[in-house]
Order: structure tokens, then sequence, then C-alpha cells
């Protein structure tokens, strides 16, 4: 059954939503991976999805991307509208990173092939080695590499699988850069992490899964005034962890 | 689809070994296969003792003399004779490993065949020592001895009736007949039944002599006309077996063009079902399977583009083997059409194939080990004779090889390169396998995301 979720001030003044998710409900046989949850998110916002593991944020994730039909619920934009990042690089390790642009490029029907090459690999600074195979890039220039494939079709909605999770501090510096640069040019990026400081820091909507539900939609200080009661948490992640102690997570 | 599969055909390009493969494989399968077929088996090395004195070397058969060393030259046709003096140096080379057998033929064999003729029924003896260390050359000496003392056998058979029916004819016919230097005159039951009868003409016919001569000129007319048989019935008797070779079933495939449908269907097999699971399977180990079919290709527009790229590779690979393969076996390249035909709906089948295993196994590795575990007993199973087993157990065979596309494909290439049998038939097989192993793959492609 779906919980009432938490709404946060800080949405209030937000502009009319570009991504909208409503009652999404997913079952692997008897389990029930989400339980009608509910999402929207705003043009240039960034939105954070958290939870402990097996709360079914990639599975949310995946439902908005169009890899996998929800059993109940609406999306309302379609596959070909949203670009999808995935946890592990989806890249032909033996093909180049230019090479690897223009086969998407030209899947995702870019009417300028070559020129939407040419801007993701200024975008993702690797126009130096575009001519590399990707067997030969660094971790984090493989996630790069990623994300561009995710956006070179100029997708308004980007949604990112725990982006980070295999980067190292300076790499993850370079891309949350990234990140912000497209949303400040009006891309929505819905992404999910296990770094809860990533969300506080980056997001301004946070939205807490946990087993399948929907517990919170917010600012990340809306989560924190929810829990602070007599004694503030020390920091976001405490006061995350005490959210979900309180909601019986 | 056309992206991906130039995509694929890029990421091939770029995996050097499996080129190399994909290249060297039917140059070296076409040149064994070429080698084996033109090449005989080497000729086994075998000691050779003749003790037959030289003046004692032919047998005398009525007028003519035959040499019977002249009769055995085909036997040294199939061995590398190395001629020895004395018995115990034939048995000591054998010992040696120096020749893989010996024949020795006794100075008496000559004089037991000139008795035969005579009518004794003592057949001549040669011995043969062998050397067993190689059974299987072993068994060539003792077959291509015994095939030859066969041949031998006939030969002076033949002879023999030849003269009997030479006798025959002399008694029947008369004429010269030979003996000791000395020619003499033979007057033979036609020439004798033509005097009987003038005698008869001057004979009073109701007289005792009259009746005597008639029962004389009846037996030699009726002797005439039965011997006048005699020469086909001895030519029977001289071969009492004859072997007629009626086909029943399938055409009259020569070994070679049988050899070369094997072949090609094994090279088909091997590459598409390694190009297919292995290309299908990387999309899943490079997770870009969900990336593709998340609207960007359809889940069974994706199978298609692996079984058409597995085809063509193996099809384009499969018409170089036999370009290779028609420099050593007679190929007609007039039904060139026919093979392309069956050619390509055999990879396309086995490309079907190769995408429900890349599509159960789902990483590169396991699913080119079950592309390569799962070819040999299909092409072995499809290759057992129908004597080789029981009843039963042929008939699972045959189910069991008709579920797969190896034996379609192998009758249809015999078709097409043969003339062995209609085409139609496995082509049609090889299109419901097709379908099916499509849709298991479309089924079982369900588990990638």
């Amino acid at each position: 059954m779906q919980q009432p979720a938490a709404t946060g001030r800080g949405r209030e003044g937000a502009a009319a939503p570009i991504l909208q998710a409503h009652g999404l409900v997913k079952r692997f046989g008897e389990r029930e991976a989400l339980k009608g949850v509910s999402l929207e998110a705003s043009p240039g916002e960034l939105v954070a999805i958290i939870g402990p593991n097996g709360a079914g944020k990639t599975t949310l994730l995946s439902i908005l991307a169009g890899i996998q039909p929800a059993d109940e619920g609406q999306v309302s934009h379609g596959p070909g509208e949203i670009g999808w990042v995935p946890q592990q690089p989806a890249l032909y390790s033996k093909l180049t990173v230019a090479e690897n642009l223009r086969l998407f490029a030209r899947l995702e029907h870019c009417a300028d092939v070559e020129g939407a090459v040419g801007r993701m690999l200024d975008q993702t600074e690797l126009g130096d080695r575009a001519d590399d195979q990707v067997s030969e890039l660094s971790g984090g220039n493989r996630q790069r590499v990623n994300i561009a494939i995710g956006l070179v079709a100029g997708p308004p909605i980007l949604l990112l699988d725990e982006p980070s999770a295999s980067l190292d501090p300076r790499q993850r510096e370079r891309l949350w850069e990234f990140i912000l640069a497209l949303a400040g040019r009006g891309t929505t990026v819905v992404y999910s992490t296990h770094n809860v400081q990533e969300a506080e820091r980056y997001a301004q909507q946070v939205v807490v899964l946990a087993d399948g539900e929907r517990l919170f939609a917010g600012s990340p200080e809306e989560l924190e005034e929810q829990v602070s009661g007599d004694q503030r948490a020390p920091d976001f992640e405490a006061a995350f962890v005490r959210f979900l102690h309180v909601r019986g997570h | 689809m056309r992206w991906l599969l130039v995509k694929d055909l890029e990421i091939l390009r770029r995996s050097p070994l499996l080129v190399a493969m994909l290249i060297l494989y039917p140059i070296v399968i076409a040149a064994l296969v070429g080698f084996a077929l033109t090449s005989g088996p080497s000729k086994p090395r075998v000691a050779f003792l003749n003790q037959i004195p030289p003046e004692a070397r032919t047998v005398s058969l009525g007028a003519e003399n035959v040499d019977v060393t002249k009769e055995a030259k085909p036997l040294f046709d199939s061995i590398d004779v190395v001629r020895v003096k004395t018995r115990a140096e034939a048995i000591k080379k054998v010992k040696d490993g120096d020749v893989l057998a010996a024949l020795v033929i006794p100075a008496d064999v000559t004089t037991k065949l000139q008795a035969a003729a005579a009518g004794s029924f003592e057949p001549a003896h040669i011995q043969v020592y062998y050397n067993a260390d190689d059974p299987a050359k072993q068994a060539f000496v003792e077959n291509t001895i015994k095939a030859r003392l066969q041949d031998a056998n006939a030969a002076f058979g033949k002879k023999l009736t030849s003269v009997a029916v030479d006798y025959l004819g002399l008694i029947t016919r008369g004429g010269q007949f030979s003996l000791l230097g000395q020619s003499f005159d033979v007057l033979g039951l036609q020439r004798a039944g033509v005097i009987l009868k003038q005698l008869q003409a001057k004979v009073p016919p109701d007289s005792k002599l009259g009746k005597q001569l008639a029962s004389v000129v009846k037996f030699a007319g009726l002797a005439r006309d039965n011997l006048d048989l005699s020469p086909q019935i001895l030519d029977a008797v001289g071969s009492p077996i004859r072997v007629d070779k009626t086909v029943v079933k399938g055409g009259n495939t020569p070994l070679g063009g049988f050899a070369v449908a094997i072949a090609v269907a094994v090279t088909l097999m091997f590459i598409t079902l390694l190009l297919a699971a292995g290309a299908l399977a990387l999309e899943r180990e490079e997770n870009t399977f969900r990336r593709l079919v998340r609207g960007l290709v359809s889940r069974t527009g994706l199978l298609v583009e692996k079984v058409g790229l597995a085809a063509a590779c193996s099809t384009a690979v499969a018409l170089i083997m036999l370009a290779g393969l028609s420099i050593f076996v007679t190929i007609e390249w007039g039904r060139f059409p026919l093979w392309l035909v069956a050619v390509a709906a055999g990879a396309v089948a086995f490309g079907a194939l190769g995408v429900a295993m890349g599509a159960l196994a789902r990483e590169v590795r396991a699913a080119s080990l079950l592309a390569f575990m799962a070819s040999l007993p299909i092409a072995v199973l499809a290759l057992v004779p129908s004597s080789a087993v029981s009843n039963t157990l042929y008939d699972v065979i045959r189910v069991v090889s008709a579920a797969f596309p190896f034996k379609p494909t192998l009758d249809a290439l015999n078709a097409a390169l043969n003339r062995s049998g209609g085409i139609g038939l496995p082509l049609l097989h090889l299109a419901i396998l097709t379908v099916v192993f499509t849709v298991a793959a479309r089924i079982a492609i369900r588990r990638f995301a």
C-alpha cells in the first residue's frame, strides 16, 4: 500500500513539472518492488532518489527509462524523450569514443549526427580521446562517455543510475561539475545514489524509497526538519538514517 | 539495424584472432579435405620373395602358356615392394619393422596350378608374414593382399574356362590342334554329322545299318546343339557371383562430393553458431542490450541483426571454402545459385540456433563454450549410418538430428553440390528450424534485461 509522502516546501514555487510518474507498481512474482510510487520533476531540477539497498531505486529508474514496463501507473514521457545512463558503462569497448557516440546518435535518429558527436565530445572534454578505443579509457572517462551517450540525442530529461559509484573523488568532482552544468542549461536530471552527501549537496529534491514505497519527496532541508524534533541531527546522513528508523526501516 | 550491423562488422575487424580464424579455418579445412580426397593411402612396404625358378614361371593351359608373375603384377601396384633373397631375410625384415609384411611365393606354386588345370583339387599356397605393430596398416596389407589374390584367382579361373571353351569348340566345330610341335586336324561333331548324313542317304532307311546310322546322326546333332551352349555355362561357372548395384534411396554421390558437403556444413555450423551466440551475448556483457532495446531497436530486430551478421560472414567463408575445394574436387559451378541458396539457408538456421544459445548462455565465454560443445554431437549424430546402430536407436538419432540444422543443411548441400535428392524439403526443414530457434531466442532473451 502506498504511504502518504511527505511534501517539500522547497517545491512549492517550482515550475510546471516536465516529468510526471504516477502510481507506479512493479511486481516480480510475489514480491512487490514498487508500491504505487509517484514522482515529479521540473525543468533543470536535480532530483536524487535515495534509499537502502533493495528499496526499488534502480527499478524506478528503469521504468522511467522505458526498459521495463510498470504493472500499474503512468509515466508522462516515452523512452525516446528521456536519456538514460546505466550504473555500469554501456559502451562497446572495441569501438572508439567517437564511434560509440556516432552509433547511438544514428540509432537515436539525430538529424545532425556529426554535430551531436562533436557537441558531446566538447561537453565531456573528451575531444582529445575521440579516436581512442573505450577499452583504453579510465573508469572516470568511461563514465563520461556513458553519460554523453545518454545525452547525445539532446533529451530534456536525463536519468542517472548511481553515476559516481565507481569513481574516485577527483573524477566524482568533475562528473558533478558536468551534471550541474547540464542542469544549468535546463536539463532535468534524476539520479539514484547511495551517497546521501551527494543528494544533500547537489539535489533540489530528494525522493526517499524503502521497500518499494516512497517515504519522502522534498528538499534535503525539509527531510532534516522532519526528523530534527528536540535534537537536530549532526548531518544530513544522520538525519536520513533517523528518518528511516522513524518510518520503521 | 543497419548501423548495428556496421558496428558488429567493425568490432569483428578489430578482433584479429577471430578474423584470422574466419579466414584460415576454411582454407585449412579445404586444404585438408582436398589432400585427403586426392591422395590415396601411402603404400605399405612389403618384402617379396619369389621362389619359383625362372624356367617354371609359366603354367601351360592347353595351347596357352600363362606367366604367373605377370598375373600377380597388380598386387605390386598397391604395395611398396622390397625384394629379398631368402625367407629368413623376409621374416627378419618384418620383425625389425623394416616392412609391414612379407609375401613368399613358394617354388611349387606353378606345379600346383598346373595340376589344378589338369583336374587336381589341391590348391596352391602362398605365405604372408605380418607385423601387427600398426593394426590399421596391418589391416590395409591384409585387405590388399586378399583382394589381389581374389583377382588372381578369378583371372586364373577365367583362363581355365577359356581353354575349356576352346576345347569344346574344337570338338563341336573341328579344326587344327597342336600338341608337342605336331598339328592335328580334328573332325568335329559338325563335320561328322554332315558325313554321316551323306552316308545315311546311301543306305536304305529301313535296313539295320540305316537305323543305326539314323541314331548316330541324331546323337551328333544333339551333342553339337548342346555343346554350343557350353561356353555360356562355363562362363557363368567361371564367375559364379556377380554384383549388380542398385541405389534404392538417395543419390549416387561420389565420396569426394559428399566429403565436400560435410566439410562445408561443419564450417558453416562452427562459424555461425560461435558468431551469433557470441555477438548476442556481447550485447549483454557490454551492458548495451538494455540501452538498445529501450526504443532504439526491438528485441526481435536485434536477434535478426545477429542472425544476419553471422549468416553473412559464414556464407562468405563457406563460398571461399568451396572455391578452394574446387581446386581438388570437381564441383559444378553451373549450380552456383543452388549452392548459394543451400549455404545461405543453412547459415540462417545455424544463426537462429546460435542466438538461442547466446540468449540462454548470456555471457560470451559461456555462449562460445555452449556453441562449441553442442556442435560436435550434433554433427556426429547426423552422420551415424543406419546400419551402425539398432533400428530403435537410429530412429531416436534421426529425431534428434532433425531438431538441429546440421542434417538438413548437409542434405541441402548434398543436393546442390552432388545432385543427390531434392533440395526443396531440406530448405523447408531449415526454414522451420529458423523460425523455431528464433522464437526460442526471443523467449530466452527476456532474461537479458
